[in-house]
């Protein structure tokens, strides 16, 4: 008999998110920071045809991440990269924390017909 | 395809929001029903995705870019109604904690980058299913229309709010014109990266595809590599 175990389908499943959210780090962290700096399609369009300046500034402009930039830190390349972890722990976080309290509600967790 | 604020007036930002609140609730009430396994924290790994891969702006034609925006995505993966809680996530901490999207706008916002792909883009999807081969193949290519699809669909729900609520004097069918044809472009990409990464995805654990739940595992991948007891 081996003494390994084939991993079971719990701890395979636990791998796939260990890794996904490794990719998610790496793409936010480092590939954010050769990403493009043109435009958007919407801000390219509102540009072109005379209402970008309907825009008004952001109400929250001024907070220690506005912009995908962590304040604080000089180097724009690596402001950028800690941004966008900060924003994908968060994300992972609330979105499944929010499932997860929603799936303990009684309610929720009866499956509907 | 942040909208920010001041582009749409205050009546019809709002009329977006309590439409969008509508489809979170929705939503919300249907997380019971999602039979996939460990669903909190799939639907927190879609978000994390999603949020990481709309940082990736990729040139596209003439001084202009274009991101993912992954709703179709996450709603092939985790299914319509975690999709859009997922989307929402993303959307809210993107206006919230980086500035992202107008705060007013963040009911249209929802609505053209959760509720239009996760539920309408979903919808296509699984009518495109129904026509197509029951296969790999037939899951990918659905897969790649809906990305293309949503894209240019949430830039004509963008024109249509415009045209109820624009706050500057552009004519609509200009404002159209230019948003399709842009965004036509964008959609490709979505639709690249989309269907890439579900394939990864059914390549490894096509048990965590949703979209393709209805197919057995040797159709969707004959021999799993990971499947060391076989």
């Amino acid at each position: 008999m081996s003494a390994v175990s084939p991993p079971s389908r719990r701890q395979r499943t636990g791998a796939f998110l260990a890794v996904g959210l490794l990719v998610a780090v790496g793409l936010a962290f480092f590939v954010s920071q050769v990403a493009s700096s043109y435009p958007d399609g919407l801000e390219k369009v509102a540009g072109q045809e005379g209402f970008l300046d309907t825009a008004d500034d952001h109400a929250l402009a001024d907070s220690p991440f506005a912009d995908y930039a962590a304040e604080g830190i000089d180097d724009e390349g690596l402001a950028t990269g800690v941004a966008g972890g900060v924003g994908v722990a968060l994300t992972f976080l609330v979105a499944g924390g929010l499932v997860w309290v929603v799936s303990k509600l009684p309610k929720a967790a009866r499956a509907r017909p | 395809m942040h909208v920010p604020d001041g582009f749409i007036d205050a009546q019809t930002s709002f009329a977006a929001g309590v439409v969008a609140a509508g489809g979170i609730g929705v939503s919300l009430r249907r997380v019971g029903q999602a039979t996939l396994e460990s669903r909190a924290a799939m639907t927190g790994l879609v978000a994390a995705f999603v949020f990481a891969a709309q940082m990736l702006n990729f040139p596209v034609v003439s001084g202009t870019s274009g991101h993912l925006i992954g709703g179709v995505l996450a709603a092939v993966l985790v299914g319509p109604w975690l999709a859009t809680l997922a989307m929402s996530t993303v959307l809210g901490v993107q206006a919230l904690v980086f500035a992202d999207g107008g705060i007013s706008a963040l009911g249209i916002n929802i609505v053209n980058m959760a509720l239009v792909p996760c539920l309408g883009g979903y919808a296509l999807f699984v009518l495109l299913r129904a026509v197509l081969p029951r296969s790999r193949t037939g899951v990918l290519a659905a897969t790649a229309v809906t990305a293309w699809a949503s894209v240019v669909a949430a830039s004509i729900a963008f024109t249509l709010e415009y045209a109820i609520g624009g706050t500057g004097s552009v004519p609509i069918g200009q404002v159209f014109g230019a948003m399709v044809g842009v965004h036509g472009i964008i959609g490709v990409g979505e639709a690249v990266i989309t269907t890439l990464t579900v394939g990864a995805v059914l390549a490894t654990r096509p048990d965590l595809v949703v979209g393709a739940a209805d197919l057995p595992a040797e159709v969707l991948h004959p021999h799993d590599p990971m499947d060391v007891s076989a």
